[in-house]
């Protein structure tokens, strides 16, 4: 698609996305806000799994880590909310490091199982250092400062850092940077002759979409006022890299899509029926025989068939 | 399988999805008193999250889905057994539903997070489950109510004076699961047992879920100790006695439970490895006090098995609350009226078959029956009252002010004398 | 003395029972690479349809088999669902996940969310005199199905026909095909035998773990440390993985009892990332 295309498409979600608070209710629109906070998640996840082809099952955890920060300093250090988010994305961003230098030597399943290993064990200090997570019961208290209280205020607010965000991630993956984790995805070994330092390059990859992931959790503790181990739970990465696979992996912006549709239909679902489970089992498995590529990529490949037929 | 058929299996599993709910939301026409109750539907403990929804709905349709000249209308909301869905679905109730007040939970993390929801939301919410001590002792918020509920120390006491006392055990080792409910319990139950003289030789902490006990009963039997209180709830708690039994330890060490440990929902489905444990609670299905047996044949009869602790609670919780809506006739728009109407309910018609109130800070003054689990001439399994512990508190034998200056119970402090 | 004896009693027998339950898994995801998330939501059909058929009919065996055939049919569905897949392992996660859920909450439909013990016959209830201990019975028993089942596992890959068309195909499909053999039905008899693995440990382990809505992502995550661990496509590999999970988790919880799941993770965790292919997996 051309690129007037792409703006008008672009310009048009984002006053969509303005008018929300204005024809939804506050609670509606508190949901809007928490759609922001996991398309930023979704989209994080999709930098690794379509840019650099290796998909991970760790950032629920680096986005909770970042949420437990800021509840932490706020509640139990008495500090400032922003004082903590900047520390909350300084340790996603450490994590990240540590988890990429672990695993960027495995790729396919393994980085799969060993991202889920990492993760876990994020998750279980969560769970035992209750002298600082509160383990089970997890941290709770106001962390929001006042003029955000308002949910149409706060929901503006996390639109605008979304926004920011969103741009920066789409500038990084069509930087000539992120073209080179594209390549490192269909061919390593020609990159790597080529003079390319993919280990490098993916450790950088990682830590990036980390920091994303970050961004997105300590939102979510603004949101929220509260943290426990499910933040940080396998359920969580996988709710994430579910958005982005629903959405279109490779897309980036497949996260947006996929993280309204998911939470919509939990919160439209759950009121009709307890069987909310099986029927997203039932997405999961149609999707992946109808529209594997994703909502995203299954528009744009209608978009391109057309174009071809032509 | 080509296509065809698979969107013809797909389709019906579609349908099976839809069709296959139950418990929805009980619109129910003409109520205009919203109620939102929060329970565990899915997830780890859904056993006992569809029993808070049998035993709530039974009070309501036995007097016809009304209190204080309105219809009562129950929004029913799946917290997942989880605490973040917990606070989702209390602020869809009450921001969306526009719920009147609050009900229900069923595990401490989803309790403790919608608590703290309700506190800067200002709705009532009421936990006749949620056994959290702090609740009401070192934290109470004044608009969370422990209706119909307990703390979890509240019940080990007594059974720490029966073991000492009426049993003889001098020197216990406790067996929990690693989390602030057992922390508590355990709490209550070393402090009371070493302050009259015994010793608790040895604790065990198992993480949620454990699989297999055995490291453990190689542990205990090396110990030899007089008896042995476990606090394992659900599955934890079916493995433990199976595995319990199988070792061989059943008949070679006494078994002392906490009141989840024999609870109906683990040993319906259990056999004669369950039965002679002894356990401590207000609630007995097994006792044949009128009031007792007439709700245990009335929640039989509806719903196929005898009630276990959230049948039973979120029962006696309805009738509080009916009782509380009564006194202010309807009007539960004024929440301090309605929550003094609640604070100030002296239950007399509750299947315990004796009354019950609030203590001044805000937790329910019980009788607490040390019960045996017996085997019906049915073949079923029901614990029984072989014993009375009158007028039991949250507090019981300790001054309130001096026993809140304590640290709350936790791993590190179980209320013994340090060694 | 007899405290260890005892302790390492206790680990062979965890670990004979992870073996089973991952057999399953070892065979599905380590022969033929397919990422199998639905394994745990097999186990705990197997389970729950042994317990159902036990219980009306009083027979233990009858239940076992019942639990394998069932698991064995489902298998047939799922491997249809994952030719949609066409071998990309994300669509295989996300397929059996869904599967796994559907299955699970099906679950919790018809068999409510109580826990459930398989019925076990009353010769293997209660303890047995072992080395002057008390040891149960039943524990006893699932090491030796766990020995019996490597045994037949390992004749079934390196001395049968069939095991060398299996490891064949799964190294180079096309050829094994030229040479006229109908390569997908090989693949699909592993895949129902895999699922079948997973229904008799459901069934077995339900005695010993009991059947409840959450045991399957437990068990899953059990299967998942055993398999990289001890490294896919590697029956031995299997036998080390549980015995070292299982050791880690016996003796953990008494040494270690703070950390738990740590326990495990951690050091799964670090041999990924020095040693992906685990203790004695094939390089791909």
């Amino acid at each position: 698609m051309n690129m007037t295309h792409q703006k008008v498409w672009t310009v048009c979600t984002i006053v969509l996305l303005a008018l929300i608070p204005f024809a939804l209710s506050g609670y509606q629109t508190s949901l809007a806000t928490l759609m922001l906070i996991y398309a930023l998640l979704a989209m994080s996840i999709d930098i690794m799994a379509g840019y650099t082809g290796r998909t991970p099952l760790c950032h629920g955890a680096i986005f909770g880590v970042a949420t437990y920060v800021v509840m932490y300093y706020v509640t139990s250090a008495g500090g400032n909310p922003w004082v903590g988010m900047l520390l909350g994305i300084g340790l996603a961003a450490l994590v990240s490091l540590v988890f990429a230098l672990l695993a960027v030597r495995t790729s396919g399943v393994y980085f799969l199982l060993l991202t889920l290993a990492l993760g876990m064990v994020i998750w279980g200090v969560c769970q035992r250092w209750t002298s600082v997570t509160g383990g089970e019961n997890g941290l709770r208290g106001a962390v929001r400062p006042d003029w955000l209280v308002d949910p149409s205020r706060f929901y503006y607010f996390v639109l605008a850092v979304g926004l920011v965000a969103t741009l920066i991630m789409w500038r990084f993956v069509q930087s000539p940077f992120g073209l080179s984790l594209k390549g490192i995805r269909e061919s390593e070994s020609r990159m790597k002759s080529l003079g390319y330092h993919s280990t490098r390059h993916l450790i950088i990859g990682f830590v990036f979409s980390g920091v994303m992931a970050g961004v997105a959790g300590v939102l979510y503790a603004l949101f929220n006022s509260f943290v426990s181990p499910s933040s940080v739970a396998l359920a969580q990465s996988v709710k994430g890299l579910l958005m982005a696979i629903i959405g279109g992996v490779g897309t980036l912006f497949g996260g947006v899509v996929g993280a309204a549709v998911i939470i919509i239909l939990e919160n439209v679902v759950s009121s009709f029926t307890e069987r909310w489970s099986m029927v997203l089992g039932v997405l999961f498995v149609l999707t992946m025989i109808f529209a594997p590529e994703g909502i995203v990529g299954k528009l744009r490949s209608i978009k391109w068939s057309r174009k071809g037929s032509k | 399988m080509d296509r065809r058929t698979f969107l013809a299996s797909s389709a019906a599993l579609t349908g099976l999805a839809v069709h296959g709910s139950f418990n929805q939301v009980l619109a129910q026409g003409t109520g205009p008193i919203k109620i939102g109750l929060l329970t565990p539907l899915t997830g780890v403990v859904a056993s006992g999250g569809k029993e808070i929804v049998e035993g709530f709905n039974l009070y309501w349709e036995q007097v016809g889905k009304k209190a204080g000249g309105r219809d009562i209308e129950v929004f029913i909301e799946d917290d997942g057994s989880n605490p973040d869905i917990a606070l989702q679905k209390a602020r869809k109730l009450t921001e969306q539903t526009k719920v009147d007040f609050l009900v229900g939970d069923l595990l401490a993390n989803t309790g403790l997070a919608v608590s703290e929801y309700a506190k800067t939301a200002g709705i009532p919410y009421f936990i006749p489950v949620i056994a959290a001590d702090d609740l009401t002792q070192r934290k109470r918020i004044p608009n969370v109510i422990r209706v119909a509920g307990y703390t979890a120390s509240q019940m080990p006491r007594p059974l720490a004076d029966y073991a000492y006392k009426k049993m003889g055990y001098r020197k216990i080792i406790t067996i929990s699961q690693d989390y602030t409910f057992g922390h508590e319990q355990c709490g209550g139950f070393a402090q009371m047992f070493t302050e009259l003289g015994g010793e608790i030789i040895a604790q065990h902490w198992n993480p949620l879920n454990t699989q297999d006990f055995s490291p453990y009963l190689a542990q205990i039997q090396a110990a030899k100790p007089d008896a042995v209180f476990a606090m394992e709830t659900g599955a934890d708690a079916t493995r433990f006695i199976s595995q319990w039994t199988n070792f061989g330890l059943k008949g070679k060490i006494p078994l002392l439970g906490a009141q989840n440990f024999t609870d109906q929902s683990v040993i319906r489905t259990m056999g004669p490895e369950a039965e002679g444990i002894i356990s401590s609670a207000h609630f007995a299905e097994g006792n044949d006090a009128p009031a007792t047996k007439k709700f245990v044949d009335e929640y039989n009869a509806a719903y196929k098995h005898l009630p276990s602790i959230y049948g039973f609670s979120h029962y006696s919780a309805a009738l509080w609350i009916a009782q509380a809506i009564d006194a202010v006739k309807g009007n539960v728009e004024d929440r301090p009226a309605f929550l003094e109407a609640i604070r100030k309910v002296a239950l007399t018609t509750s299947p315990l078959g004796r009354p019950v109130r609030l203590d001044a800070y805000g937790n329910p003054i019980y009788d607490v029956y040390i019960r045996n689990v017996v085997k019906r001439p049915d073949g079923k399994l029901w614990n029984v009252p072989v014993e009375t512990y009158p007028e039991v508190t949250q507090f019981w034998k300790y001054d309130p002010e001096t026993y809140m200056k304590q640290p709350s119970y936790s791993r590190t402090f179980q209320g013994t004398p340090s060694k | 003395m007899s405290f260890t004896l005892f302790q390492i009693l206790n680990g062979l027998t965890f670990a004979a029972l992870l073996f089973l339950v991952a057999s399953g898994f070892t065979l599905i995801f380590g022969l033929m690479r397919i990422v199998n998330l639905a394994h745990g939501a097999m186990y705990l059909m197997g389970g729950y349809v042994a317990y159902a058929v036990a219980t009306q009919f009083d027979s233990f065996v009858l239940g076992l088999v019942a639990g394998a055939v069932a698991t064995a049919l489902m298998g047939l569905v799922e491997q249809s669902l994952l030719r949609f897949a066409n071998g990309v392992e994300l669509r295989q996660v996300l397929m059996t996940l869904g599967l796994a859920l559907i299955i699970d909450d099906s679950a919790l439909v018809i068999f409510g969310g109580d826990t459930f013990s398989m019925p076990t016959p009353d010769i293997l209830k209660g303890p047995l005199e072992v080395f002057g201990m008390a040891y149960p019975r039943y524990r006893l028993f699932v090491l030796l199905v766990g020995i019996i089942i490597f045994i037949l596992l390992w004749l079934l890959m390196n001395r049968s026909r069939l095991g060398a068309l299996i490891r064949a195909g799964v190294d180079d499909a096309e050829t094994v095909e030229a040479l006229g053999v109908n390569i997908r039905k090989v693949f699909i008899f592993t895949f129902m035998l895999g699922m079948a693995l997973a229904g008799i440990a459901g069934a077995l382990g339900g005695a010993f773990l009991s059947l409840y809505p959450s045991a399957d992502s437990e068990i899953l995550v059990y299967s998942l440390a055993v398999v990289i661990i001890g490294g896919r496509g590697s029956l031995g590999g299997a036998a080390v993985g549980s015995l070292t999970v299982s050791m880690l988790s016996t003796f953990g919880q008494v040494w270690f009892p703070e950390l738990s799941y740590f326990v495990i993770f951690g050091p799964m965790a670090l041999l990924l990332a020095f040693r992906p292919t685990g203790l004695f997996g094939r390089p791909q």
